[in-house]
């Protein structure tokens, strides 16, 4: 492991180096929020940025992307036959992200590489990005990161972890594509490690401490499902809820998606688009019949995926890293720490002596 | 960059052999597929309970049983009911049409498990597809000896709605198989077999539950909902009751989030669950 020391005046000359060998992505700010985006050559990522209002997921999984193309011309020798599409899974790398968005493709990468089935598009992108991310100094009110598997410093899913250090920036090296980003980027100035890596468990526990929200997840494997599904709050919980589909949408950690095919004359592609489990047709049957009819239902099925199928079925912990962006972003306050405490905190046989 | 090289949303190219119509109605039709490729035919190796996604290039993909038996070569075979978009399309296809196939997906009846058992299929309306592919499976010279007694309890509304129908006139003349035919209603003075629903038959032809008796259940919610009471009271376990479910699908390969029953995915971890299974599960299909 590796600290290497980068003076905030060489910045942007260390910047434009890599654009030869990534294309590089960033926060980049947008009328009063920031969102992440593609750099033109020479633009530096804006790490004044709190958090972005969106999660960078749409750089390795976009909200809309091609699959296959075909044409339906039967002049043509292989029409009705769907083919792969070229893709550019050249190196890229974000700048900036927060520890809680990259963990989240941890969290994601258990849905798209799984034991029988790998995803191409999803896994070929992860595979050409080296996350470079930034240390949060300041978290926001919203945040919940130590409590969701995660924290301000958070290792885990980064290659690079970035630290303000003053008029430098300290780059902590955490794996070989960390090393190559590092190396292009002509970061070569090491420093001495020990003190280093005090200071910055001290920066770590002050940013720790400076997290105000939290959330208990301790008791969710043990309750049992069918309880917590047929428990009396989902009726509470979704009352206000008017599936706009915001906190899916914003969510680095939501990944549902949905198939269709376009065709333009006798032209067309199979494309995929994110879904959301807030929308009827999600799980509409062809006969009218829906499992998921109504808005209950749905509002259930997104904190059940997050805090309790997810939790069984990987044992890895919650489907959520705490950043926070349903909390500021739902319309109508469902706040997920809340509903989370009341899974956490569910007795079936108290609640069957409510009368 | 090691690329993937597989993608499991590719389908397979093939195509329409044969169509042929089901049921009186017209809303069935049975659609036989060949491989463009023949090498797919050994990739596109299943087993009887399997569904695949039939992709209809332009229109989409739907998530349908296998009609045909692992033992019919040269062949895939699908029964569709024409409900949807895609589906709607697909019955105005004709012969020699090519489109595409993916699969196959999802588990299948625990054929092993059931070895050297009794075997109850019960089936209602147009989902009997898989388990015209169970029947044919067992009933296949290579196979026959390790089941014991196989019933087979089918049914619905009129004589014409049934699939199949030369096939069930064939296997009612055996004497390896009990075959119990049954309609709602009829007034062909004809008919010969049973009539009543589903349920009602179950509880007077099929054989007392334990050990060594399977149930497969296939159907409506209506008809799965009345017949499983039937297999209490007969003395079915519920790890020996097993049914077939469907939910709406779109990857086939428990990645989109959409078809999930609790944790459990119809299309990965499923279809096929023992009523105890699907017990352990919020039942949201």
């Amino acid at each position: 492991m590796t600290i290497v020391q980068i003076d905030k005046e060489n910045w942007e000359s260390s910047i434009k180096k890599l654009f030869g060998a990534y294309r590089l992505f960033g926060p980049v700010k947008e009328a009063d929020f920031h969102n992440f985006k593609q750099l033109e050559a020479g633009q530096l990522p804006d790490l004044s940025c709190l958090n972005t209002r969106l999660s960078p997921k749409s750089i390795i999984y976009p909200q809309t992307e091609v699959m296959f193309k075909y044409t339906l011309d039967e002049n043509e020798e292989d029409h009705h036959i769907l083919k792969e599409v070229d893709k550019d899974y050249s190196p890229q790398a974000v700048m900036g992200i927060r520890p809680c968005d990259a963990k989240a493709f941890e969290l994601v990468r258990l849905n798209f590489d799984s034991p029988d089935y790998k995803d191409p598009y999803w896994l070929n992108a992860y595979t050409a990005t080296t996350l470079v991310g930034l240390a949060c100094e300041s978290p926001c009110k919203t945040c919940f990161c130590t409590t969701a598997g995660c924290g301000p410093y958070h290792e885990e899913a980064l290659d690079v972890l970035l630290i303000d250090h003053g008029d430098q920036y300290w780059a902590k090296v955490l794996s070989d594509k960390g090393d190559a980003f590092v190396t292009a980027a002509g970061w070569t100035d090491a420093v001495d490690e020990q003190p280093a890596i005090k200071e910055i468990e001290t920066k770590k526990k002050t940013a720790e401490d400076k997290i105000s929200a939290f959330v208990k997840t301790d008791n969710l494997r043990q309750v049992d499902t069918n309880e917590l599904y047929n428990a009396k709050f989902w009726e509470e919980v979704s009352f206000s809820c008017i599936n706009c589909g915001t906190c899916t949408y914003v969510c680095p950690t939501c990944w549902c998606f949905d198939i269709q095919d376009e065709n333009r004359g006798s032209q067309g592609c199979r494309i995929r688009n994110w879904d959301s489990c807030m929308y009827p047709l999600f799980t509409l049957h062809g006969s009218g019949h829906n499992p998921r009819g109504t808005k209950l239902h749905r509002v259930r099925q997104r904190f059940m995926h997050k805090l309790k199928y997810y939790v069984d079925k990987y044992d890895a912990g919650i489907q959520c890293v705490g950043c926070g962006r349903c909390v500021r972003l739902c319309p109508v306050n469902i706040d997920i720490r809340r509903v989370c405490g009341y899974m956490n905190g569910h007795v079936a046989s108290a609640e069957a002596c409510e009368v | 960059m090691g690329g993937i090289v597989l993608n499991p949303y590719l389908p397979y190219p093939v195509r329409i052999d044969n169509i042929s119509i089901e049921t009186e109605d017209k809303n069935l039709k049975t659609f036989r597929f060949v491989f463009l490729n023949p090498e797919d035919e050994e990739k596109f190796s299943y087993h009887a309970g399997q569904f695949a996604e039939l992709s209809v290039t332009g229109k989409g993909e739907i998530p349908i049983g296998i009609a045909s038996s692992p033992t019919e070569k040269g062949y895939v075979m699908f029964t569709v009911n024409k409900v949807g978009l895609v589906s709607s399309y697909l019955h105005a296809m004709k012969e020699g049409d090519i489109m595409g196939v993916r699969g196959p997906l999802g588990n299948w009846y625990p054929w092993e498990q059931m070895e050297g058992k009794n075997v109850v299929l019960v089936g209602g309306g147009f989902a009997f597809t898989t388990l015209r592919s169970s029947i044919v499976y067992m009933l296949d010279p290579a196979n026959r000896s390790k089941f014991k007694d196989i019933h087979v309890i089918y049914g619905a509304r009129t004589p014409g709605m049934l699939m199949y129908w030369d096939e069930l006139i064939e296997w009612e003349k055996r004497d390896d198989i009990n075959m119990h035919i049954t309609v709602d209603g009829t007034d062909d003075p004809k008919w010969k077999y049973n009539t009543g629903f589903v349920p009602t038959i179950t509880e007077q032809k099929a054989p007392p539950g334990g050990q060594d008796t399977f149930a497969v259940v296939c159907g409506p919610p209506i008809m799965i909902k009345f017949t499983q009471p039937v297999l209490d009271k007969l003395g079915y376990s519920d790890d020996h009751i097993i049914m077939s479910l469907e939910n709406r699908m779109k990857c086939g390969i428990g990645m989109c989030g959409r078809c999930n029953i609790g944790k459990e995915f119809v299309c990965k971890d499923g279809p096929v669950f023992t009523l105890k299974e699907i017990s352990e599960t919020p039942r949201e299909f």
